[in-house]
Parts: C-alpha cells; sequence; structure tokens
C-alpha cells in the first residue's frame, strides 16, 4: 500500500511543488489534434507512469476502429440531440487532446453526438447512454454538451458494456449557465476506457462535474476546466472503487487562467482486494493573470484490505500571489479501527459497523448527486461492491 | 437482576513491541442497582479497565475472568458484549464522518433490541431523550460526534445509555470536562437511567464532584492496576480531604483545585 499524506495551506508567494515536482509547469503540457504529434508512450512519461500500458487494447499505439459504441440519448423537451460528422465547427472548442489516446479518439471518430441545454432554460435530466463495442472490440468517440447562456440542466453519462473505449467529451458552458454534469463508468470487467473530458466554462458559469468510477478492468478519466471568463465556479467531485485487479485512474486538471475564479476538487476512492489499484493526480494551475482565484483541491482514499495501493498525487502551482486562496489535501489511510470499535461498542456487528462507516465516507459525494434515481443506483453498487467482500 | 464479575484481571497493552501489564489482578463485583465509583489518579489504570472490558483490540487480556450473568464476557465480540447488556460511555468518544446520529442511534437500537424500534414511537422516544439532556434536535441529522464540543460528545453518550438501557453501565470519565450545568444535565440522564432499578453503574472518575449529583453505593480507590482499597461513601470524602498521597505517594489531589 502506498500512502501518501500532505495538508498544506499555501500562503501568498508563488510557488510550485507536489509530492513528485512537476518534471515541468503544467502550463508547458502538450497538446494537439493530430495524433502523428505525440509519440508513442511506452509508459515511463509522467502522464503515463502509474498506467499499465499493456493493458490499454493498444488504444495509445494506433489501435484502429472495429466496432462503434451505441450513443442513446434519452432528453426532456427543449434539449437538442444531433449527430454530426467531424467537420462540424462547434467541434473542439472546449479543448485540444493532451495525450496521444485522446487525440486518436479525435483522429479515429467518424460521428460526433451533440446535446445542446437551450439557452434562459431549466430543463430535466438528459441521459447519454454509451454502451461499449464489445468484448475484443476497439470505438471512438466524442460527444458534446453544449449549456447556452443561462441554461441550467443535468447531464448523466452513463457507461456501460465491454470492449476498449476512447472518446473525448466537450463541455461548452456558455454564460452565466449552470450545467451538472455525472459521468458514470459502470462497465463489464473487461472494458477498458480512456476518456478525456474538456469544459470551457464562460463568464459566472457553473459546473458541477462528478465522476463515479466502480467497473471496468482499466479506466482513466482526465477532465480538464479551463475558464473563458471572470466568475466562473468548478466543483469536480469524484467516487470510485477498485476491487482486485482493476486500475481507475482519475486526472483532474484546473487552469486558472481567469481572474476571480473558483474551483473545488473532491475526489474520493475505496480500494479492496489484490492489485485493486488507483491513481489519483490532481492537478491545478493558477496563472499569472488569474488573480482571486479560490482552488482547493482532496483526495482521499481507504484501502479496505491488504494487496491493493491507491496512488494520490496533488499538485498545485501558483503564478500569482494575488489570490483568495489555495490549498490540497491528499490522505490515503486503513479503515479506522476506532470506529469499528466505537460503533460494535453500541451492539452494531462488525460487517454492518464496516458498512456504515464506508457509505459514511462517500456520504459528502453521493449528497451532491441531484438526481435522486442515479443516487439511488450509485448507493445499492457501493452496497453490492462491499458485500462483494464481505467488507 | 444482572450481576458483573471481574476475578483476577490482568491485562497488558503492547506498543513498540514490549508488553505493559496495566491492570494486576482486579476483582469487583457489580449487580444491578448498585452503583460503584472507581477513584484513582492519572495512570492508574482505570480507563484500561473499562476499555478491556468493552473488548478494545488493543488490550490482551491475560489471565482473570469477566463474567456478566456467569455468561463468559471475555469469549465475545465488542457488538456481542453490548448486546449482551454492556455499555461503556466513553471518554474520548469517537467520531464518525457522514453517518447521521439518528442513522447511528436506530442502528444501536435494532442491533441491542433486537428487532427494528416502530418508527412512530421512536422517533418520539429519541426526540424526548435528547430534550431531556438539553440536546439540540438539529444533532440528529450532525455526523456522529464531528466537530462536537467535548461537553456535546458526553451528552450524547448519556443519550445512548438511555436509549440502550444496558444491564450494567461503565461510564469513563464522562464528568471530565464538563461545566457545572452540564455536569448536572449528565449526571441527571445518568439517574433517570438508574431509577430503573435494574441497572448497574461502574462510575470511574479522578474527581470527587460528580459523586455530589450520582450518589455511589461503593467507593472503590485504583491505584497502580488494582482496586486497593474499598469502602463506602465516606471514603470519597476522605479522598477529597487527603488525595491519593496514601495510595501512591505522590500528592495528587482529588479536587479540582
Amino acid at each position: 500500500m502506498a500512502v501518501t499524506t500532505q495538508d498544506q495551506q499555501h500562503g501568498l508567494t508563488a510557488h510550485s511543488h507536489g509530492a513528485g515536482v512537476p518534471v515541468s509547469s503544467r502550463a508547458d503540457h502538450f497538446a494537439s489534434f493530430d495524433v502523428a504529434a505525440f509519440e508513442v508512450p511506452g509508459g515511463r512519461e509522467e502522464i503515463w507512469r502509474f498506467t499499465p500500458m499493456k493493458r490499454l487494447a493498444n488504444l495509445h499505439n494506433g489501435a484502429l476502429a472495429t466496432a462503434v459504441a451505441a450513443v442513446d440519448v434519452s432528453a426532456p423537451e427543449g434539449v437538442r440531440v444531433e449527430t454530426v460528422a467531424k467537420g462540424d465547427d462547434r467541434l473542439g472548442v472546449a479543448g485540444t487532446p493532451g495525450d496521444r489516446i485522446a487525440a486518436q479518439a479525435w483522429t479515429s471518430f467518424t460521428d460526433a453526438t451533440v446535446v445542446t441545454l437551450p439557452k434562459d432554460t431549466k430543463v430535466g435530466p438528459t441521459t447519454v447512454t454509451i454502451t461499449g463495442p464489445g468484448v475484443g472490440e476497439v470505438a471512438y468517440g466524442h460527444l458534446q454538451v453544449r449549456a447556452e447562456q443561462f441554461a441550467e440542466g443535468v447531464v448523466v453519462l452513463d457507461h456501460r458494456g465491454s470492449g476498449a473505449y476512447a472518446d473525448n467529451v466537450e463541455f461548452v458552458v456558455g454564460d452565466g449557465a449552470h450545467l451538472t454534469v455525472v459521468a458514470i463508468q459502470d462497465w463489464a470487467d473487461d472494458a477498458v476506457h480512456v476518456s478525456s473530458h474538456h469544459t470551457k466554462l464562460g463568464q459566472d458559469a457553473t459546473l458541477r462535474h462528478t465522476v463515479i468510477s466502480l467497473g471496468g478492468d482499466l479506466v482513466r478519466i482526465t477532465p480538464v476546466v479551463t475558464y473563458a471568463g471572470r466568475g466562473g465556479d468548478a466543483e469536480l467531485l469524484g467516487l470510485y472503487f477498485a476491487d482486485a485487479g482493476q486500475h481507475l485512474e482519475h486526472r483532474p486538471f484546473i487552469d486558472h487562467a481567469q481572474p476571480n475564479c473558483r474551483s473545488n476538487v473532491v475526489y474520493k476512492g475505496a480500494l479492496q482486494g489484490d492489485d485493486a489499484h488507483t491513481v489519483w493526480i490532481g492537478d491545478v494551475l493558477i496563472r499569472a493573470a488569474a488573480e482571486g482565484t479560490e482552488t482547493f483541491e482532496l483526495n482521499r482514499n481507504l484501502v479496505l484490505t491488504d494487496g491493493a495501493r491507491a496512488d494520490s498525487v496533488p499538485n498545485l502551482e501558483i503564478e500569482t500571489g494575488e489570490i483568495e486562496g489555495a490549498g490540497h489535501a491528499s490522505a490515503t489511510g486503513r479503515f479506522d479501527d476506532e470506529q469499528l470499535f466505537y460503533l460494535q461498542a453500541r451492539g452494531i456487528p462488525e460487517e454492518q459497523a464496516r458498512r456504515l462507516v464506508v457509505r459514511g465516507f462517500f456520504h459528502e459525494i453521493l449528497l451532491k448527486i441531484s438526481v435522486p434515481e442515479v443516487r439511488e443506483r450509485l448507493e445499492a453498487a457501493i452496497e453490492a461492491e462491499l458485500e462483494a467482500v464481505g467488507a | 437482576m444482572a450481576t458483573l464479575e471481574i476475578k483476577d484481571l490482568h491485562v497488558s497493552v503492547t506498543a513498540d513491541e514490549t508488553s505493559k501489564e496495566i491492570l494486576k489482578g482486579v476483582d469487583l463485583t457489580i449487580k444491578s442497582g448498585e452503583t460503584h465509583a472507581i477513584m484513582g489518579p492519572n495512570g492508574s489504570g482505570k480507563s484500561t479497565l473499562s476499555y478491556a472490558i468493552a473488548g478494545h483490540p488493543k488490550y490482551q487480556i491475560t489471565s482473570g475472568s469477566v463474567t456478566l450473568d456467569g455468561e463468559d464476557v471475555l469469549e465475545m465480540s465488542v457488538d456481542e458484549r453490548a448486546r449482551a447488556g454492556l455499555f461503556l460511555a466513553m471518554q474520548y468518544p469517537v467520531e464518525v464522518p457522514g453517518v447521521s446520529m439518528s442513522n447511528f442511534l436506530r442502528t444501536a437500537a435494532t442491533a441491542v433490541r433486537g428487532e427494528a424500534p416502530n418508527l412512530r414511537h421512536w422517533v418520539k422516544e429519541v426526540k424526548g431523550a435528547m430534550a431531556d439532556l438539553d440536546i439540540d434536535p438539529a444533532f440528529a441529522e450532525r455526523s456522529v460526534n464531528e466537530g462536537f464540543s467535548g461537553g456535546e460528545k458526553k451528552r450524547h453518550e448519556i443519550l445512548q445509555l438511555g436509549l440502550l438501557k444496558p444491564k450494567i453501565a461503565i461510564l469513563d470519565e464522562t464528568d471530565s470536562g464538563l461545566d457545572v450545568d452540564a455536569l448536572r444535565v449528565v449526571s441527571e440522564g445518568v439517574n433517570r437511567y438508574k431509577e430503573s432499578g435494574e441497572a448497574g453503574v461502574m462510575l470511574i472518575t479522578h474527581y470527587t464532584r460528580i459523586l455530589k449529583y450520582i450518589e455511589p453505593d461503593f467507593v472503590h480507590v485504583f491505584a497502580n492496576g488494582r482496586i486497593v482499597e474499598s469502602g463506602g461513601r465516606e471514603l470519597a470524602d476522605q479522598l477529597e480531604e487527603q488525595g491519593y498521597v496514601k495510595y501512591t505517594g505522590n500528592q495528587e489531589a482529588a479536587t479540582v483545585a
């Protein structure tokens, strides 16, 4: 078990550091729409060093699409759903692929789905169900969610099924819009999913982005948030539960380049079973122009059994002293036996006490999922995970 | 009618791979309706006694026995002991983030009573018990002990005592850190529990002041891992006057200076 613990509050002087000091500034991170512009990664590169490359189904090494992933959208009235060709000039505006697999997905997808929440309107939940291409198959995809000016709504991305799937998901959040996203990775055991989420957040816009990763052999999600104007507010939440053999990796990056914006990142994970592996790399960059920024990022991991490994690396780079506040915290620990003793001392059997504690651990994330059906489904899924190991 | 019987109990803790004996032969019998005050200086092993009876994994029983109505307590898991009728009000109650007090209380009551309490009666029962202890109803929706002050934690320990109605209650320095008002409220809670007549209480304390509110039937002086003297109320009065010097050789008062 790897244990990384940091609790720090950053003050007013510009500096940069992390559990592993970045090789270079996050600002210098290479990005391109052209897959050929990226070298095939070998696994020693900073952004790949935690990922088991052999299990990527060659997504990083030019794997051709052999099938498609079905995309079904269930949307309330008023929400526009389109299938568009690659040439649609709205695509790609929220961000540029930052690694070879994202660039490969951009190069390889044929049709993109565009979901638009109309301006000045509050709409009910939209669910986008993405079903993997099937065992042994490879597919690439592209999805764009647009929340127009002052739009308000929830979009659930529900990933299911088998196979290898790489995609880019764009969130284009207009000025003053409120977009809530819940991305659920509930894949079958064989699935490989590598996904980059690109958010462009307009002036005074709000994004609440929740990633839930439960199923799949290898899941690697890279949510990137950029701000297009002042007053943007991004909350990135994550909940993951890794069982034996699973690799679940989350790499949120908040790029503060506009003044007076906020970000708050909270990811919580539980691990159980041999070779359950989770990775959390949380990057926050506050550029010189981003005065008045307020940001905090936190990652907590709960290791339930021996043989599991959690890597957690928060990186905070600050290029201006004129900020409201910035901090990060990361802690990975075993089950707290004192909590267990306390609950048991009140007559609660051990197994039930463990479940109470784990449920409590995830509570603050689940509480913020505003769609009741989704929250209930996730609570049930977590119960099932706990039952599987008898924790 | 219940009887907790502790015989020649020896308990060690292991730290840095060396084992240290803390309890060195404790003999004590507590019956329903009796209140036993265990008084001793810091470090004498009072808390170890309470945690060992509750079954905390940190403490190893090296010899002796603990029985409740003839049943071997030491063979039981922590939760079995609680369901058998033992209760430990802890000196430092543990915070359990994300688990609401109301959920916790109901889960505990269900476990101890063997069936889920009727929801309507239960809500009323909890509200009443909270009001008795001057606990704001808003605490029901807060996480167990999280961010509670010392006094709030102690009130909630006594709240649990009242709801779970154990046969034998061990109160580990419940008075520590309480101001006068809180001490009175908490003591009244303990006395309500005692009024049933079915309750046996082991009241562990360093100071005599809580005995002004909770009347002990027996007072035991605890020093160096065992009971060194037993008597009635007058023994507490004597400790109030003279402190623990007679038992430890050190000046340590039994009253707050």
